[in-house]
């Protein structure tokens, strides 16, 4: 370890002007979702849902990819693996903003009124799993998987940075591969509670590998964001090259086309078959102005950062990761509002309602950052595999 | 024939020596050298010198190539060739095309790549290499990494390049080659490749005919034929009396069927009193009876009815249709005759429905006119 002291950077406080502009972010979006909630506690309660997933995803996503870069034994990303760490506390935000939901639930979720079940054959077959109480049981079990394994994963990490004890990673590695079929139910069983129920009677099978895709994708964005944005400015260790870079490239070009391969299945399959159980989900994001937010998640989700990231020089170049992974997230938001939006409004609407959450998601994604910046290691210098991930050659 | 000087190469035992022999050659200048290692190793691109490989263009180009020539010949089948209404949706449904389109891209742009990276940098049909057989490349392959600087490159000096390759390290030997055996013209375009490459074309064409034509039979595919149905005049094994053709229901009649009251015993005159001719003797129904009479009856009765066709001699010989029995004869009485048969003449009624008897009567009742015609016809 002392060998390559003089290139790791492995403590160093954020650029105190992002930090000031996290706080600043999650100030406004309070004051904003809480005026929200005073004027029209329905549509504050729709746009709760949107912020709310989409920092499930990057939380969700984030410990993902930890346990991928275990399980695969992936080098290259290992440098960086502390960033996926810190996001990963996002689960704690995640859990505050499911209480507004749980408190309007009435007013958003339409199969927990009891009447309108009894006079609805479909809602009664389905009343079994989709209740109020089953609903907040498996939440909590979700929570419960996501925040054990999260956990632990980053409590061995944490460790090893000052016992260098090489058994936390082969502990780690054995827990990835417990935790991956898990988190493969777990989030496809969320985004049905959470978002497919919106539509009580709608349903399709690839809804939550659509929701998963849409995570991972908006995750790895986030930390390449973070990445990028912080070694520009002299983190993680001194030799950060295109190698790097490249990997994250790659990454983020293969899952956003994994993405619109999930996305365009779903659709191909419920748009073929046409029958009306199925397709009236897509009819109505395909009337009233919803057509131009459908066109617009194909382009910001798929065909603009595609053709940023396509050829072999760009997924180098940093300027070029941090505009795709902008717009890959922008791009996640707009695909929560078109999930959930069109439940509360036949055509789109935009006002201050809308841009709360995502203020306030994203300064919530800054200021956790931060706080953990502020304490722990930015590079995981126990790992065994670091040596080799600063050393990584494609 | 003379060996010649085909590059001096040196040896190394591990891999941070090849990466800085590689730089060392790029930073003399060389540009005609290569390495040879028995696995891949990071980074020596980058100490070697190359250049980003131009291969990516090629499966762009292949892909685009793949991709809008399957959607444009997906929409040609579906619009132009072979129109078809699926689902109710219209002909051109591009979300239908995406699967194919992405596959015929991704399948062209992997071929293209490997077909542009055997003709072009592997250089196929040159199939020989002055390096292949030496004792440097059997190193190389198995434990050892090498270098090689060609004696064409323009900076070559045999002197200058071994004293190089000493100093870094290497184990320096010299690789010759025998033009005798050995071109590095590329070969693609030779003649003896061509034929070569028409040759196998024509034998396999020519094979495959034979073994499916003719050797092995393969019927058309007519799995819609072949169906677990009964058909016309076939047996049926449900059935307790084996008949695949069954008798309408006792009591019933089929639509539009009108029961014919007359058996083949009663007379012609007698009972065609009781049978009256729906149809008027217009050009419509005078066409169809003579379609109809030349159809069934001219065969034996004759083109005029006057029962003198070439069938004549070859069974009991019809009578002629202008007796004076004939023509007294009320229409209904030809109508049953034609219904029921006589003598030899058998029944015709399934064969010809009752309007077109009807028909072929008031043709008939033309010949006999056209025969027997009176006085003020012509004028």
């Amino acid at each position: 370890m002392s060998a390559h002291e003089s290139i790791i950077i492995p403590k160093k406080e954020l650029p105190a002007n992002i930090v000031k502009l996290g706080w600043a972010l999650t100030v406004i979006g309070l004051v904003l979702v809480v005026l929200s909630y005073v004027t029209d506690a329905q549509r504050a309660g729709f746009n709760n849902i949107i912020g709310f997933t989409f920092l499930a995803s990057v939380a969700v996503g984030a410990v993902f990819f930890i346990a991928i870069e275990y399980i695969a034994g992936a080098v290259w990303s290992t440098p960086f693996r502390r960033v996926l760490e810190f996001l990963g506390m996002l689960l704690v935000p995640v859990v505050l903003l499911a209480i507004p939901i749980f408190l309007n639930f009435h007013s958003l979720y339409h199969w927990s009124h009891a009447d309108v079940v009894a006079a609805d054959k479909v809602l009664q077959s389905k009343s079994p799993y989709l209740n109020e109480q089953f609903f907040a049981i498996r939440f909590v079990i979700y929570i419960v998987i996501w925040s054990l394994f999260y956990f632990i994963f980053r409590h061995n990490s944490l460790k090893q940075d000052k016992d260098n004890d090489q058994a936390r990673t082969k502990k780690n590695i054995g827990l990835a591969a417990a935790f991956i079929p898990l988190l493969a139910i777990s989030i496809s069983l969320f985004s049905i509670d959470w978002l497919m129920s919106l539509e009580p009677h709608w349903f399709s099978t690839m809804f939550g590998v659509y929701y998963f895709t849409g995570s991972i994708v908006t995750a790895l964005a986030v930390t390449t964001y973070f990445v990028v944005l912080l070694s520009e400015r002299g983190y993680f260790f001194k030799g950060i090259n295109e190698n790097h870079y490249y990997s994250f490239g790659a990454l983020l070009f293969g899952l956003l086309s994994f993405w619109a391969y999930i996305a365009f299945s779903q659709f191909m399959l419920i748009w073929y078959a046409n029958l009306p159980e199925e397709n009236f989900w897509f009819i109505t994001r395909w009337q009233n102005g919803w057509e131009y937010v459908s066109v617009a998640i194909v382009l910001f989700h798929f065909w603009i950062p595609y053709f940023m990231l396509v050829s072999r020089p760009s997924k180098m170049k940093p300027r070029v990761l941090k505009q795709s992974a902008a717009i890959l997230i922008a791009a996640h938001f707009l695909d929560m509002y078109w999930l959930v939006m069109p439940t509360y409004s036949a055509s789109p609407v935009f006002s201050y309602y809308e841009i709360a959450f995502p203020i306030l998601s994203i300064g919530l994604i800054i200021v956790v950052f931060a706080m953990q910046a502020k304490k722990y290691n930015l590079v995981p210098v126990g790992d065994p595999k670091l040596q080799r991930g600063i050393d990584f050659h494609l | 024939m003379e060996k010649k000087l085909y590059s001096i190469s040196a040896i190394y035992s591990n891999p941070n020596d090849i990466i800085r022999a590689a730089a060392a050659v790029r930073d003399a200048g060389y540009k005609k050298f290569d390495i040879h290692t028995p696995y891949p190793i990071h980074g020596l691109d980058g100490a070697m010198g190359l250049k980003e490989t131009k291969l990516g263009f090629v499966t762009l180009a292949a892909a685009i190539i793949g991709a809008a020539g399957m959607i444009s010949f997906a929409s040609w089948v579906a619009v132009v060739d072979y129109p078809q209404v699926i689902g109710g949706k219209p002909y051109w449904s591009w979300p239908a095309f995406v699967p194919v389109t992405y596959e015929i891209a991704v399948l062209l742009a992997v071929l293209g790549t490997v077909g542009a990276m055997i003709a072009f940098f592997f250089k196929f049909p040159n199939i020989s290499h002055p390096l292949h057989d030496t004792p440097y490349m059997k190193k190389v392959s198995a434990d050892k990494f090498g270098v090689s600087i060609q004696a064409d490159d323009g900076k070559f000096n045999e002197k200058v390049v071994r004293e190089l390759l000493k100093n870094t390290g290497g184990e320096v030997d010299a690789v010759y080659y025998s033009e005798e055996f050995l071109t590095f013209k590329p070969q693609m375009f030779d003649p003896k490749f061509i034929f070569l490459l028409v040759g196998i074309a024509l034998a396999t064409s020519a094979g495959g005919y034979l073994y499916w034509n003719k050797v092995l039979y393969l019927p058309p595919f007519d799995w819609m034929m072949q169906q677990p149905k009964v058909k016309p005049q076939t047996m049926s094994e449900f059935y307790a009396d084996g008949f695949g053709m069954r008798l309408p229901v006792a009591g019933t009649v089929a639509r539009g069927f009108i029961p014919y009251p007359y058996a083949l015993g009663a007379k012609a005159d007698s009972v065609g009193k009781f049978l009256v001719n729906p149809l008027l003797p217009t050009k419509a129904a005078l066409d169809l009876g003579k379609k109809k009479f030349f159809t069934y009856c001219s065969p034996c009765h004759g083109n005029f009815g006057k029962g003198d066709s070439r069938m004549n001699g070859q069974f009991p010989n019809p009578p002629t249709l202008h007796s004076d029995k004939v023509r007294t004869w009320p229409d209904g009485a030809i109508f049953h005759t034609i219904t029921v048969g006589q003598n030899v003449m058998p029944s015709y009624q399934y064969q010809i429905s009752r309007e077109e008897r009807w028909a072929i009567v008031n043709y008939i009742r033309t010949l006999q006119r056209a025969y027997n015609a009176k006085e003020s016809d012509l004028q």
